[in-house]
């Protein structure tokens, strides 16, 4: 990537400098704010928010890929379904051990991430989002069309995972569960984001050639975040199955992939809080663009408003939802 | 006749035109010279439209055509032969040159099929081969012969002749007189700097983007000190 | 050719083939510490796939190349960077939206790359902090290292280019076209530079304008269809019939 061109705004991410606890105020007041509310939410608004916090690992296991290595994959929903099938498989009919179905989950998504890196890896631009397009499509079918994963129907999950006393089947366990989950991933990712390699992913973003000019094997680089990112959506496919009960190949499928895909372009590029935002927004747009009560008649056709606010925000927020922060307040967001 | 004022061409930030003034007036046969890296091929490339200039002006018979794009330079009739030839790899030799035919600004049809054919021998016995099939020299015929067959008032060579063997370097040479000949007005890239005064009337030298030496080619032939200066090391 | 014992970098027989086409041929030449050898060609000389085969861009065909005694000849790029081949690009491939001191240290970084430690602050790692204090010295952008880089002139953001190899502590600089697209006064700035980098690096330039060449230059290697028709001091090139007959036909006048 040419760096030649000028500048246009100094408002684009720098390299986080050293602020990590300022910038984890927020998002820490926020985790406080769920699990002190956990308890009041009824049934509905309980699954939601579950619902949008698995969404939101999701999202941040993509940004690593995406906002802050550069790599645009369009297969990303591949490890999210394998970890998800993973969860659902090795529960077998009395219920799993929640700590070893994640590593179980984790592991074989991040293996899978390590096969499917190691050869797109080889290419780029283009050619890249074809290559992990076309993995999540081998993996889409073979649970979709082989015995292996119950067909195009799916499997259900008999027992939801547990561990000791930490039992999935109760609701308020698994909120705290996810959430502990998220505020863990977005953690991660922070730390990751403020340190040697996650600086080196920044410069692999901005300019591989000098990367590789100064002494970066970036193909390692690109590739250890590819299977971290991978192993993070496994973490989000196994902790969707405890939710749902149940998985399908849908999970997989390419629209998947398009979907988180699009949530952190809406949320905003480059940013941890713009790919939870990006979770967030989607899902209540969707919620909201589907119920009869708000918008009548065209709720049977809210894949065609989602397609239209979208691209009315692509169109006015380029920089998405964080954007939008940032114009309030320029200190806002790094 | 096309004329430059000032012109400035950045590639992002390296400034590559410093203000070019230049003239290619019509009917004239008119040579660029200059060391690799100074700024020719940018110049005829924001001449055409590929580039657009940061500041000045591009003139065509006195209209402001300045970032006009390069389908709209090539209809006021100009043929531009570029470096690396560019002929359409995918497409016979035959169907490269038709699918150029078209008359002159002017309506002149001068340059037919038939007589492309009969000024480049080589290319009547490969009519059927493909573009990539030809040898260097035949695919530089190719490209000229498909700039001829739009039947231009000025055309445009860039290094037409590099990377060809002698006796095809010549043979070009003897083409590039017949289109003076027939009074269509060029501007030639060339490194043999002795070829291009010889085949020119006018000819300016290129240092850095800016045009440091200019003159009758005549003139300039007469000076070779000069020109040695600013071409040699 | 005089002895090059004393010889950082010694490229022997370089060649590189594609198909056919032999775009470098058996090119030697040798680079000192202390000395400033520039390569000049006519178009097409094999300038580009000769810079690129030394910072291991593209493979060899044959021939060897030898650091220090050390053959490095299939070291892929980035081995050869961290070994002490630093290269600048024709084209700027700084981080625009970084400062520049976040530039050099993410340059620096690479000699102390510890990936595996994501619990600690790529900011305040003192090695890659210090290192590129150091270039930013040596190139003199101290001023300039809270700038976002992008927003600098043309001319520091060429300087930067070649600091950023500085970070590493390279001791052979590889500098393509450093002086493209640039006036006269940052055509100054930069030879001052290099000027005061030589005495500590072995530095190859490929350049085109012949008057920093000619001012700069301790050595010159002159390429035609990529091979080496002549090498040696700048006087001697200029004075050389066959790099004139190269550059400007033959029945040269005197």
């Amino acid at each position: 990537m040419s760096a030649a061109a000028p500048m246009t705004s100094p408002v684009l991410p720098s390299l986080p400098a050293d602020r990590l606890t300022r910038g984890l105020l927020v998002p820490a007041a926020a985790v406080a704010v769920l699990a002190v509310a956990a308890p009041f939410l009824g049934g509905y608004a309980s699954d939601l928010v579950v619902k949008v916090m698995i969404l939101a690992i999701f999202a941040l296991s993509l940004e690593l890929l995406v906002g802050m290595t550069g790599l645009v994959s369009l297969g990303h929903a591949a490890f999210y379904g394998i970890g998800a099938y993973v969860t659902v498989l090795a529960s077998g009919d009395e219920g799993g051990n929640l700590l070893v179905l994640l590593v179980a989950s984790m592991g074989l998504a991040a293996l899978y991430a390590l096969v499917v890196g190691a050869l797109s890896l080889r290419t780029k631009g283009v050619y890249f989002i074809m290559v992990t397009l076309a993995f999540a499509q081998m993996a889409f079918f073979v649970f979709h069309d082989t015995p292996v994963g119950g067909g195009s129907d799916g499997i259900y999950l008999y027992v939801r995972p547990a561990i000791g006393p930490i039992d999935l089947e109760n609701r308020l366990t698994l909120f705290y569960v996810v959430l502990a989950a998220l505020a863990g991933t977005y953690g991660l990712l922070a730390l990751i984001r403020r340190s040697r390699f996650g600086a080196a992913l920044a410069g692999i973003r901005v300019s591989e050639q000098r990367m590789r000019a100064v002494g970066f094997p970036t193909y390692f680089y690109k590739l250890a975040a590819f299977v971290i990112a991978g192993a993070l959506a496994g973490l989000a496919g196994c902790l969707v199955a405890a939710r749902d009960g149940v998985v399908n190949p849908e999970l997989l499928a390419w629209h998947n992939s398009g979907e988180v895909l699009l949530m952190i372009i809406l949320g905003g590029l480059g940013h941890l809080r713009g790919a939870v935002l990006g979770a967030v927004a989607f899902t209540l747009l969707k919620e909201l663009l589907s119920t009869h009560a708000l918008v009548g008649p065209l709720a049977d056709h809210w894949q065609l408003s989602l397609g239209l606010v979208i691209i009315a925000f692509v169109a006015w927020l380029p920089r998405g939802l964080i954007g939008l922060v940032q114009r309030i307040s320029p200190e806002g967001s790094r | 006749m096309i004329e430059t004022r000032e012109l400035n061409t950045y590639y992002g930030d390296s400034h590559i035109l410093r203000g070019v003034d230049a003239q290619l007036p019509g009917a004239t046969a008119v040579g660029l010279l200059g060391r690799n890296g100074m700024g020719k091929t940018t110049f005829i490339r924001t001449l055409m439209g590929y580039v657009r200039p940061a500041s000045g002006q591009v003139l065509a018979d006195g209209r402001n055509v300045t970032g006009w794009a390069p389908e709209r330079m090539a209809r006021l009739g100009i043929g531009y032969v570029p470096e690396g030839r560019g002929i359409f790899p995918n497409l016979s030799v035959r169907e490269n040159l038709v699918m150029a035919a078209r008359a002159g600004v002017d309506g002149r049809r001068d340059w037919t099929f038939e007589r492309v054919m009969a000024t480049f021998p080589r290319l009547s016995e490969r009519l059927s081969h493909g573009g990539q099939q030809l040898s260097g020299g035949e695919q530089q015929m190719l490209s000229i012969g498909r700039a001829l067959m739009t039947n231009p008032r000025l055309m445009i060579l860039d290094e037409a002749t590099e990377g060809l063997a002698p006796l095809v370097v010549a043979e070009i040479w003897r083409v590039i007189a017949e289109i003076r000949a027939t009074g269509i007005a060029t501007l030639i890239v060339d490194r043999d700097w002795r070829k291009v005064l010889h085949h020119t009337d006018r000819a300016m030298v290129m240092e850095k983007g800016l045009i440091t030496l200019a003159g009758g080619s005549a003139e300039l032939l007469a000076q070779p000190e000069a020109l040695a200066q600013r071409l040699g090391v | 050719m005089s002895d090059n014992a004393d010889a950082l970098l010694k490229v022997d027989g370089l060649t590189r083939r594609f198909g056919g086409l032999v775009a470098v041929g058996s090119v030697s030449l040798d680079l000192r510490v202390g000395e400033v050898h520039a390569v000049i060609g006519t178009n097409g000389a094999g300038k580009s796939t000769l810079i690129n085969m030394l910072s291991g861009e593209i493979a060899a065909s044959e021939g060897r190349i030898a650091l220090e005694r050390s053959d490095i000849t299939a070291l892929a790029q980035p081995r050869r960077a961290l070994a002490g081949v630093g290269r600048s690009y024709q084209r700027n491939t700084i981080f625009a939206e970084f400062t520049v001191l976040e530039n050099c240290r993410l340059a620096a970084q690479a000699a102390t790359p510890r990936p595996w430690a994501f619990w600690e602050s790529a900011a305040r790692c003192a090695a890659s902090n210090q290192a590129a204090h150091e270039a930013m010295e040596a190139a003199g952008l101290t001023a300039e290292a809270q700038r976002i880089a992008g927003t600098m002139s043309h001319g520091a953001k060429r300087q930067l280019e070649v600091a950023m190899c500085l970070a590493t502590r390279p001791r052979v600089l590889l500098l393509d076209e450093p002086l493209a697209g640039m006036g006269a006064e940052e055509t100054e700035r930069m030879l001052a530079l290099l000027s005061r980098l030589k005495a500590s690096h072995a530095i190859l330039l490929v350049e085109h304008d012949m008057d920093a060449v000619f001012r700069i230059a301790d050595r010159i290697t002159v390429m035609v269809n990529g091979t080496v028709i002549a090498t040696g001091a700048p006087e001697s090139i200029r004075t050389n019939p066959e790099v004139r007959t190269a550059y400007l036909g033959d029945e040269v006048p005197a």
